[in-house]
């Protein structure tokens, strides 16, 4: 029934996307590997984050958007008929561009999609959860002494970790990251950075960002999107130091783009 | 560009000019606050001044002797025999006391029969009396000290509505009376007091506005306000999302977008007519009933709230509904656990402004039977509250604002102050509603 292949965490084959009638992926192909940072980089409005948002299907809530082709996690379609966006979008969890914390508690917002998804059967296993996800988000230490403190009151790098804890803490298998560090300060994005690079390892994390030297810095392997076309894919130590195509040369020296 | 000696300290013509406009342009706008803020005190000014005399009301203190020959020709007190003795036997009693009242205060009936006083009481003054015995027999035989409502006439008098020379032409009550009223003023029998009644009670017969109260009507507009609350709020709010969240965008939701838009501006005399069509002669209704009045409203009220839901539902900002999705939230559990309680000031909100609207609303009364109706009694239950002939605060205001005595006229403008007061009432709690629920994003 599928064609997907199992080595890798994320398979897409061949995926259109339209938005009306603008087309705005064309055929793009592209394996995502486990336990493993991909980024996604190319010029604005070259289609990144739309592909991006195909992976939890996060493009169902446009009424106008259209996705074809074959996309694929652990094997699975995830556009069949059988599947229920909800518990697809539990194992793929999405960071925004832009930090948005519920404006409720911090505990409350770590502690919602555990709650939803029913997984925790206690309170101290909530808890638990929360820490651990705080943990993980580095901002554990920071906030501990005020989980019940709203959320929309951290500073924008303490929200996005935020962000990042409550997309972690459903225990997603797939981490999407939509230009996560694109609103904060460079302290603010070396801590994401080196969470970024944390999550990396135990999760598949695929990213957009802007900026190519946060691409270079925190991915294994890097896809360069240019009006829709996938243009590159490789490992990101080739594609900065010996592109194959020129105009990924063009858009990493500065002059597309 | 501008001449080299030109100092920064003398502005050119073109700044001249241009603040010269800026400054008539905040004149003008201050001139405007001003003009809407005199026009709102005169107003105020001048429903307080005529209708505070509404809740003060005269009242005449007797102490009337019940002989038990005329109200209990048996002597057994039997509740069957006491009830058969109407109010014409009692008012000669109280015919008599103000002649006693008058004695006492050391001033003589300018009439030639007792008979005549009564014009100083009010024609319930009898039936008040009655009832009292009624109630508590054991009285019979005895005297009773009692406080009687004063007729419009005198109570006007007090309020310095009725003088000597605007009673010239009148036969029943006379400068005479006035004397009689001084004279009582005079050993404290007559006096003004506050009007619990005029909150309280219900209209009175065209004769006696003294002992009108807007109270049943208050009432009935309360049970109005139910209903609406009821009905109006689960199935805006629910219209609101649907068409808000889930509806696909067609031909279809378009069409009912325009409708709803355009309903909120049908004048409300045309719900009426659709209410008295619908729920009355379709549906088999009660005429008058709040529940109707109530229904009517509903139509009304449904466009505004599910408006002024859809503005606050818009209001949320598209970030929380992609972090509640991306989290793996259902479409359900996004709108029902962050976008309406972010939405709910708004929808709050628009509620409580719709239900003022539908609270002050007339027209629509008119068609279904809600203003020629006069309720003299409160509902006794709470499915009569909803279901008998009643009237509403704005229909009483309106049916007394029609009558032709003076006192009426300070009744109805004593109406719209406590309407006046229950909207801004209204009001503050969607204000506060507002504060409460106001959150930060």
């Amino acid at each position: 029934m599928n064609n997907c292949s199992q080595d890798t965490k994320v398979t897409a084959k061949n995926v259109n996307v339209w938005y009306g009638d603008n087309h705005a992926i064309k055929d793009v192909s592209v394996d995502i590997s486990d336990r493993m940072v991909t980024a996604f980089i190319g010029p604005s409005g070259c289609g990144k984050s739309t592909f991006l948002r195909c992976l939890n299907r996060m493009n169902d809530t446009i009424p106008t958007c259209r996705v074809e082709g074959e996309l694929c996690l652990d094997g699975e379609d995830i556009h069949d008929a059988r599947v229920d966006p909800v518990e697809l979008r539990a194992r793929v969890g999405m960071v925004f561009q832009k930090p948005n914390p519920f404006p409720k508690s911090i505990y409350e917002n770590v502690a919602y999609g555990p709650r939803i998804h029913g997984l925790a059967r206690s309170r101290a296993e909530l808890d638990e959860i929360v820490e651990k996800s705080l943990r993980r988000a580095a901002l554990w230490d920071e906030v501990k002494d005020r989980l019940q403190a709203p959320g929309t009151g951290l500073s924008g790098g303490q929200q996005q970790r935020l962000c990042i804890a409550r997309a972690v803490a459903t225990g997603p298998e797939v981490l999407l990251m939509d230009e996560p560090a694109s609103a904060l300060d460079p302290i603010a994005t070396a801590q994401i950075e080196e969470l970024i690079d944390e999550l990396g390892r135990s999760i598949a994390v695929v990213i957009v960002t802007h900026s190519m030297q946060q691409a270079a810095r925190v991915s294994q392997r890097t896809a360069f999107f240019h009006l829709g076309d996938l243009v590159e894919y490789g490992e990101t130590d080739q594609i900065f130091t010996n592109p194959a195509d020129s105009r990924t040369e063009a858009y990493i020296t500065g002059r597309i783009g | 560009m501008s001449a080299p000696n030109k100092s920064l300290f003398t502005p050119g013509p073109r700044t001249r000019a241009r603040n010269r406009a800026e400054a008539r342009f905040r004149a003008s706008g201050l001139a405007a606050i001003l003009a809407a803020l005199a026009f709102l005190t005169g107003l105020m000014g001048i429903i307080l001044h005529d209708g505070a005399p509404a809740f003060r009301q005269a009242f005449v203190t007797l102490t009337v002797e019940l002989p038990e020959e005329r109200l209990d020709p048996n002597g057994n007190r039997d509740p069957a025999d006491l009830a058969r003795v109407t109010t014409f036997k009692y008012a000669p009693l109280l015919d008599a006391a103000l002649l006693r009242a008058l004695e006492e205060a050391g001033a003589e009936n300018p009439f030639a029969k007792a008979k005549k006083l009564r014009a100083l009481l009010s024609k319930g003054a009898p039936a008040q009396l009655r009832a009292r015995v009624l109630a508590e027999p054991e009285l019979i035989g005895g005297s009773l000290t009692m406080r009687f409502l004063a007729s419009a006439r005198a109570d006007g008098y007090l309020k310095g509505r009725v003088t000597r020379e605007s009673l010239a032409r009148e036969r029943k009550f006379t400068p005479a009376h006035l004397d009689v009223a001084d004279a009582l003023l005079g050993s404290g029998l007559l006096e003004s007091r506050f009007n619990l009644a005029f909150l309280t009670g219900s209209d009175a017969s065209e004769s006696r506005p003294e002992a009108a109260g807007i109270g049943t009507a208050a009432l009935g507009s309360l049970a109005m306000m139910l209903v609406v609350l009821a009905l109006a709020l689960p199935i805006g709010v629910a219209a609101s999302v649907y068409l808000e969240e889930f509806a696909p965008q067609n031909r279809l939701t378009d069409l009912i977008e325009v409708n709803i838009a355009n309903l909120a501006a049908v004048p409300s005399i045309v719900f009426g007519i659709l209410g008295l069509a619908l729920f009355i002669q379709f549906a088999g209704l009660p005429q008058s009933a709040p529940l109707v009045g109530g229904l009517v409203l509903t139509l009304m009220t449904l466009p505004t709230i599910i408006i002024s839901t859809r503005a606050a539902l818009r209001a949320v900002p598209p970030s929380i509904r992609e972090a509640a999705l991306g989290v793996g939230a259902s479409r359900m559990q996004t709108v029902f656990h962050h976008v309406l309680p972010l939405a709910m000031p708004g929808i709050l909100t628009g509620t409580i402004i719709g239900l003022a609207q539908a609270l002050g609303e007339t027209a629509p009364l008119l068609l279904i039977g809600m203003i020629g109706f006069v309720a003299t009694n409160p509902p006794a239950s709470p499915a009569e509250a909803f279901l008998a002939p009643n009237s509403a605060m704005p229909a009483q205001i309106y049916e007394w604002a029609r009558r032709a005595d003076p006192a009426w006229y300070e009744r109805a403008w004593g109406g719209i102050i406590l309407l006046i007061g229950f909207l801004l009432a209204m009001n503050l709690a969607a204000i506060l509603l507002r504060r409460r629920f106001e959150r930060r994003w």
